[in-house]
């Protein structure tokens, strides 16, 4: 392309040539937000195709062993499910005002939102590790030393497997996000974030929520099966 | 200059949205989660799981498009959005198909 | 390779020489530098492979089982596709010439995100680490495919091999992340969709199945490991568990992952064809959205690997068909690709050799294809040298001699020196025909009914495996050829012009090599992908 050399592109650039957040590759602050915008989407796209392996798995057993699941089902806590998702959306909406608050500037806001959201985070992960003990003390972890005195004992263990698999990948993503809360956290108290410049926050919030649609899925089809 | 023409229209500030929405929308969710757990305890028979995941869904919607603000965003983010749940159902439907038509040849092993 | 043209500009520094010192590389965010550590790490990935591949083929010499215990056979032959799949075949073209070109080609400082391509390098590195680790304590030896039930019981490290190829995974899923968002949001000024070189449509494609179909293996080996190490009940059978399930999983990436490795190649064949016909490719926008339609049908054929499974006939059926479907587009490129050559002024360089020899291999590996994806005819040579012989065309006659004809393309691009043209040529021509000696036999040795994954066969096979035999050393030759004059053109070759080629493309508008940052001032395209004037002789930007 002969003439491709000849002229740069200075269109819109100029108010946010100076903006140190702006990285040399990109030439204006909305497309470097557009593009990590966009990334995220893209990364929580793979997230979703991650965790449809999973429900495939969850789709396919609970065909397969419909009375296992629902006495596996049975096993759960409903209380301390319930009380999980009001949990994990009660932390949603924490998130979206610590995004509300970055985008008005408000680092004040945005910090007490952040450190509610991670409070809301660490409780989920409490009350999952209440479960889980509570699992092991009854033997009801799949493998060698899984016991079942109801119907369908292969089902049940496949209901288990099911269970552990997907609760416990979930939990890992919360401890993901309690990592990547952590950073913006420091960062909002470095100052870092302003009206012109908060995609960190803004990204790092759609995976929080991401991971809380996940969890929305989960609990009526782990804990709410055949209840009647 | 398509790219030019993808930025159209952008808001480099992002959507304000006012706090009320976040309020209504986080009380759609509760309703919803209540209603979850109440229909459980009633008999409906498929119908039940017809119900949870269809409030299930509700719920993920309402997070999708207005805390993660999609409902604002650009039509690239819809693509993402619908093209990879479409690829997640195309997996369900193609894999749950073999498993729901075995045996329909009545040739043992098939 | 013709006499270079007068050099545009050649700048004192550039990307190779802009900063010194093993830090300035390992901690470098230039795509242009992450690129060359990927070529130099794929590079030693493919010799590990290559190497297990020649084990392979030495024991296969003879019928019996004398080289290697059938124990240890299973192993080389599990690591030779571990190896060459994940860290070789798949990074290869994207790596390498992907991470090189996609922001040159769209006219961008960088992708999107230079950290995450760094970070993505070093999960490759990770990943073969772990790999390695597996090898060197023992190997693996459940096939590359780690089906279940045997890999979870089988004694060897199937959880570290499983984790390599998980992280390496994750390698890939970023790098198609970054090719997406930038061709999205960094294409220069001018540069609309249907200007993008097809390497850039390619690329597009095989980050889409990197992003939808990488993940669902990782969570599908993870499982796996989650099965070994904690014991659930997913995939094995007594524990409930559904091993049928576990290749649905697998192959809902595996399948559209041989497009991850063929689509690049099919992308640097459309730039040589183009390139060393002196023509525009012919069907542009077919060429463009057959990428696309490769990618899109390439993820609901997955069953064909699974005829001889449980999997239920009808479902079986419609795989079949869906199967045969993915020639369409494969064809449209083949033909479009002959077409281009059409009345074009063909010169004989080095990576043409390799296009015109991709072509026909493609070719028949792709109708061999067809053989397979016919349900009936898949009971007979299923796990047959056949698969084997199919596959190799695709992967080595296609993705392999895609990779090396874009190298040998770029590679005065990528490091400003000239290799040794008459050397290039012998080179290609040694690598066909080993290639086609190795593999054409194993054709007829599987139809005849020679299963695959054995350290033994019947005594009347052996004529046709030692041609075999024979034709890999021939290949492993070629394959040296190449690393010995790249290397040597490093220290004496002549310095490369901007556009030895005469070549149109952005890439070729810059001095070679360039500056870190590409272009010193944002390029406006104002003309449509592969410009020429066929009969006159191209003018150098």
């Amino acid at each position: 392309m002969p003439d491709a050399n000849q002229a740069a592109v200075h269109g819109g650039a100029h108010v946010d040539i100076h903006n140190p957040n702006l990285q040399h590759h990109f030439n204006d602050m909305a497309q470097q937000q557009e593009a990590s915008t966009l990334g995220m989407w893209v990364f929580l796209a793979t997230e979703i195709m991650f965790f449809g392996g999973m429900f495939l798995c969850y789709i396919l057993y609970r065909y397969w062993y419909h009375d296992g699941f629902v006495a596996g089902s049975h096993h759960l806590d409903l209380f301390w499910g319930a009380l999980n998702t009001v949990i994990l959306i009660v932390s949603s909406l924490t998130m979206a005002f610590a995004v509300r608050s970055a985008q008005l500037g408000n680092r004040r806001g945005l910090m007490v939102n952040l450190i509610l959201t991670m409070g809301l985070g660490a409780a989920f992960l409490g009350i999952k590790a209440i479960e889980y003990s509570a699992k092991f003390r009854d033997k009801v972890i799949p493998g060698r030393h899984f016991e079942w005195h109801e119907v369908d004992p292969i089902g049940a263990q496949a209901f288990f497997s099911i269970y552990f698999a997907m609760t416990g990948m979930h939990a890992l993503h919360m401890v993901v996000g309690l990592g990547i809360m952590s950073v913006i956290l420091f960062m909002s108290w470095r100052g870092r974030f302003n009206e012109t410049y908060y995609t960190p926050v803004e990204i790092s919030g759609l995976y929080w929520h991401f991971v809380d649609i996940v969890w929305i899925f989960l609990f009526p089809l782990l804990y709410l099966l055949g209840r009647h | 200059m398509e790219h030019a023409h993808e930025n159209a229209g952008h808001h480099t500030h992002g959507h304000i949205a006012p706090l009320s929405m976040y309020y209504a929308v986080f009380g759609a969710l509760m309703v919803g989660t209540a209603i979850t757990v109440a229909v459980a305890y009633v008999d409906l028979g498929f119908v039940n799981t017809a119900v949870a995941l269809g409030i299930a869904v509700t719920k993920a919607t309402l997070v999708i498009l207005y805390f993660m603000h999609v409902r604002w965003a650009s039509r690239l983010t819809w693509v993402v959005i619908v093209g990879s749940l479409f690829w997640l159902i195309l997996m369900f439907v193609i894999a749950m198909t073999d498993y729901l038509s075995r045996g329909w040849m009545g040739v043992p092993g098939r | 390779m013709p006499s270079p043209h007068a050099p545009v500009t050649a700048p004192a520094t550039n990307y190779l020489n802009a900063t010194h010192g093993l830090a300035s590389w390992l901690l470098t965010k230039d795509h242009k530098r992450i690129a060359i550590l990927y070529l130099i790490s794929i590079t030693l990935f493919f010799g590990l492979g290559g190497l297990f591949a020649g084990i392979v083929r030495l024991e296969l010499l003879t019928p019996q089982s004398d080289l290697l215990e059938p124990d240890t056979y299973n192993k080389m032959f599990t690591l030779h596709g571990v190896v060459m799949v994940f860290f070789f075949l798949i990074p290869s073209i994207p790596a390498v010439l992907g991470n090189w070109l996609m922001p040159v080609m769209i006219g961008a400082k960088d992708l999107a995100f230079p950290r995450i391509n760094l970070i993505s390098w070093y999960l490759y590195v990770i990943g073969g680490v772990l790999t390695l680790a597996a090898i060197l304590g023992g190997g693996v030896d459940t096939g590359w495919t780690f089906y279940p039930p045997y890999s979870t019981v089988s004694p060897s490290h199937v959880i570290l091999a499983g984790l390599g190829v998980f992280v390496a995974g994750f390698s890939s899923i970023l790098t198609g992340l970054n090719f997406i968002v930038s061709v999205h949001r960094m294409r220069a000024p001018g540069l609309t969709w249907f200007r993008l070189p097809l390497f850039v449509w390619a690329h597009y494609a095989t980050s889409l199945i990197m992003i939808l179909g990488t993940p669902v293996i990782a969570i599908t080996i993870l499982l796996l490991a989650l099965e070994r190490g904690l014991g659930l009940g997913i995939f094995d059978p007594t524990r409930g568990g559904d091993p049928v399930l576990f290749q649905h999983l697998f192959w809902f990436y595996s399948h559209p992952a041989v497009y991850i490795m063929i689509l690049p190649a099919m992308g640097v064949m459309s730039e040589l064809v183009a390139a060393f016909s002196r023509k525009n490719v012919f069907g542009y926008s077919f060429v463009a959205f057959s990428s696309l339609g490769i990618a899109v049908l390439g993820f609901v054929v997955w069953g064909h690997h699974l005829f001889v499974s449980s999997q239920s006939a009808y479902m079986g059926l419609i795989f079949s068909i869906l199967s045969m479907l993915v020639a369409i587009p494969s064809a449209v490129k083949v033909f479009n690709w002959t077409a281009t050559l059409y009345k074009g002024s063909i010169s004989w360089d080095a990576p043409m050799l390799y296009a015109i020899g991709f072509i026909g291999l493609f070719t028949i590996g792709g109708l061999t294809g067809l053989f397979l994806a016919t349900m009936g005819l898949d009971i007979h040579v299923h796990d047959t040298y056949f698969v084997v012989a199919h596959f190799h065309y695709i992967m080595v006659g296609g993705a392999i001699f895609g990779y090396l004809g874009g190298l040998h393309y770029w590679w005065p691009k990528m490091t400003g020196k000239l290799y040794s043209e008459a050397w290039a040529r012998v080179s290609a021509i040694v690598i066909f025909v080993g290639f086609n000696l190795t593999f054409f036999p194993q054709f007829i040795v599987g139809y005849l009914g020679m299963p695959r994954r054995y350290a033994m066969y019947p005594d009347e096979f052996q004529v046709l495996n030692v041609m075999s035999t024979a034709g890999a050393t021939v290949l492993g030759v070629g394959y040296t050829l190449p690393l010995a004059y790249f290397i040597y053109s490093l220290v004496k070759g002549p310095a490369a012009s901007a556009n030895p080629w005469g070549a149109k493309g952005l890439e070729w508008t810059i001095p070679s090599p360039p500056p870190t940052e590409n272009f010193l001032v944002t390029p406006i395209v104002t003309e449509p992908a592969y410009n020429y004037n066929p009969g006159r002789e191209v003018e150098v930007a």
